[in-house]
């Protein structure tokens, strides 16, 4: 389907090809600096918390890691359902790019939380609401990537996928209530921040952190993409005609 | 020649999966003794005291459903899948929702039906009470279903893959944590002294919204999977 | 009112995998005509009928049944349609009658146990109505799918190569059946390494390369 507007140009992925590799820099230097610059704030100007002490600061990645976790899932669904309905080939591939990263950060998160829960909770696991959400949106990604990788017809692949992403988006927030719910039920330890107020280094280190995730999955998901269009179109021209598969 | 009502289709159905069930009965009851073997396990493997057991029941039953459950997708769909019925069914002159819901509340009735029956009395292994066994199945009989039909989704889009049967649960299981969380708090909750119906009603919407959506859903799945 | 079906395909390719099986393939087949689709092993014949039926979405083009395309008829373009495939669409553990009853009944309509020990004697089946599919050998079995095709009243047939494992009588009765339904306005088309003749019918040829 080829509607008529300009933009609907870069839809087509022989297009896009460029037109991300060319993109790729413009997020991949500003991920590169911002990370480096919230590190610095976060682990050299943000001082030294009351309550938990130095531990905190696993919390300047941990939080950006868990947004994001959620945010590339619904993002994902997004993508897999526009591929599902218009039939674009391009969402589809971008939804596929976005995967493994999602999968990533939630791991990421889990990752860091058992490191922050060890300090605070003297356990490298406890069932908090928030890190039980995150291990079941894992299994979610997994199955996602799981479900795409056995299939072996692209086209399959790619729908089956996003019916499943549809359906598990449908789901979160159901899961993410229970879950919610089973843990005041059974008076769980929640892990939170627990100073009265953020200091302003804070705040900055981890929204300089946030930004420079979001740049970094965004260079990511296009450099994935570049790749997967070079999979699926390997048996035309143009990819036959460009310098760098010759 | 009289054309066949929605509800006839629905009862067809039915009735095709029940008489084919019955001619090979093996299949029903390998879902049942996993179960009851499942459920059987956890004493030899935690200890026998009385007090843990009977905290530990609602939980491991539930748990066990599930897994009981997760046996018997792959089936809901692939015999009609080899044989060719499927694509007969797609190409009738009617609604694949309805005949899916048809296979949804025939895999129940062999799959799911069959545990909530069982359950009390795997409960009493487990010296539940005879209150807390009644609100067990209860909860079951509301949950299971929302088991068969999450799962006829997973079934159908992993139709004819290989490792098609651990694909599925890997798809379904995490889908599935809310009827897990309220089913085995309903139980919990009469055994501290609480009111069970907040989490009966919670599993009762769950069922109507998947009766709604799901069979709808997992008719789109057959289709993206025989294309 | 009797409306004039036609089959029409126009322009059509179609694609397995990355792979182009065809493209640009147009015919038409009315009341009455007997098409036979040709071409090696892999060149798309069961891809081409499976787009027919409407399993397949076409790459490019389109089918259209009397003028429509057939994405957008309602469920009135699969009741006049029938198709066999390379499957036999039945249960070893139900008899020929249940099968025949069965599959009836999915397509929409029921069927009496009379009317299918009929049907069922007619492509001879004597004495083998009740007994389970699973008993019977692979030419009987074809001939428990084929029935399907004689309940119910489909002016198409589509035949994803009928004559597998059936034996000389039942080939020559597969050509009296596709001759009276022909005869009566329907229309075939079907794929085959057999040679099929129907008597008074010109078999229309379509190569696929």
């Amino acid at each position: 389907m080829r509607l008529a507007i300009n933009w609907f140009k870069y839809s087509a992925p022989s297009t896009f090809y460029g037109l991300a590799g060319k993109l790729i820099p413009f997020f991949a230097w500003p991920a590169a600096i911002l990370f480096a610059v919230g590190l610095y704030i976060g682990f050299f100007v943000a001082p030294t918390d009351a309550v938990q002490s130095e531990a905190y600061r696993i919390m300047f990645i941990h939080v950006p890691a868990s947004i994001l976790s959620m945010f590339i899932y619904l993002i994902m669904a997004g993508y897999a359902a526009l591929g599902l309905i218009f039939k674009t080939r391009l969402s589809s591939m971008m939804a596929s790019a976005l995967a493994p990263t999602g999968a990533l950060f939630a791991f990421i998160s889990l990752w860091t939380g058992a490191l922050w829960g060890k300090p605070m909770w003297g356990a490298w696991w406890v069932w908090d609401a928030r890190l039980t959400s995150e291990l079941i949106l894992l299994f979610l990604y997994l199955g996602f990537i799981a479900l795409q990788a056995s299939i072996e017809d692209p086209r399959r692949a790619d729908r089956a996928s996003a019916l499943l992403a549809i359906v598990g988006s449908v789901n979160v927030p159901i899961i993410y209530y229970s879950v919610q719910w089973w843990n005041t039920l059974h008076q769980g330890s929640t892990i939170k921040y627990s100073g009265t107020s953020m200091h302003v280094a804070m705040q900055q280190s981890m929204f300089t952190i946030l930004v420079a995730c979001w740049l970094y999955v965004i260079a990511v998901a296009l450099a994935r993409v570049r790749t997967i269009i070079l999979e699926r179109e390997s048996n035309t021209q143009w990819v036959k005609d460009l310098a760098e598969t010759k | 020649m009289n054309k066949l009502s929605l509800f006839g289709l629905l009862g067809l159905v039915i009735r095709r999966d029940l008489l084919l069930a019955m001619r090979r009965r093996a299949d029903v009851l390998t879902t049942l003794v996993f179960f009851v073997m499942v459920v059987s396990l956890f004493p030899l493997g935690v200890g026998p005291e009385p007090d843990m057991l009977r905290k530990m029941a609602a939980g491991v039953l539930w748990v066990a459903a599930l897994l009981a459950s997760m046996l018997s997708l792959p089936r809901m769909f692939s015999a009609d899948y080899l044989d060719g019925t499927l694509e007969q069914m797609m190409l009738a002159p009617q609604s694949l929702t309805m005949m899916v819901l048809g296979k949804i509340i025939a895999h129940w009735m062999l799959s799911g039906l069959p545990l909530v029956l069982i359950a009390p009395v795997l409960g009493l292994q487990f010296d539940m009470s005879s209150q807390a066994l009644w609100v067990l199945m209860f909860a079951l009989l509301l949950g299971t279903p929302v088991l068969s039909m999450i799962g006829a989704i997973g079934a159908a889009l992993t139709l004819g893959l290989r490792g098609g049967g651990v694909l599925v649960s890997l798809l379904v299981l995490p889908l599935c944590i809310p009827v897990l969380i309220f089913g085995a708090g309903a139980v919990e909750a009469v055994n501290s002294g609480m009111d069970a119906i907040s989490n009966l009603s919670l599993l009762g919407a769950f069922l109507l919204f998947a009766l709604v959506f799901t069979p709808f859903v997992a008719a789109q799945a057959l289709k993206i999977s025989m294309e | 009112m009797q409306q004039a079906f036609k089959l029409e395909v126009v322009d059509l390719a179609c694609e397995r995998g990355d792979l182009r099986l065809f493209s640009g393939l147009s015919f038409e087949l009315a009341a009455g005509e007997l098409m036979q689709v040709q071409g090696e092993n892999g060149s798309g014949k069961t891809t081409l009928l499976r787009t027919l039926c409407g399993f397949v979405q076409p790459v490019e083009g389109k089918v259209l049944w009397s003028g429509q395309d057939i994405a957008e008829w309602d469920d009135t373009y699969h009741e006049q349609m029938c198709y066999l495939g390379h499957l036999n669409a039945i249960k070893d553990e139900l008899s020929a009658i249940e099968n025949l009853q069965m599959s009836a009944g999915l397509a929409g309509f029921s069927v009496s146990e009379q009317d299918a020990i009929a049907v069922l004697r007619r492509m001879g089946l004597r004495r083998k109505e009740h007994l389970p599919v699973r008993v019977l050998s692979q030419g009987q079995r074809r001939r428990v799918a084929l029935s399907r095709l004689l309940v119910g009243d489909s002016k198409l047939w589509i035949l994803d190569e009928p004559l597998t494992a059936l034996d000389v009588g039942a080939v020559a009765l597969m050509q009296e059946l596709i001759g009276e339904h022909l005869s009566n306005g329907g229309m075939v088309i079907f794929t085959t390494h057999q040679p099929l003749q129907v008597a008074g019918v010109q078999t229309r040829q379509l190569a696929l390369s």
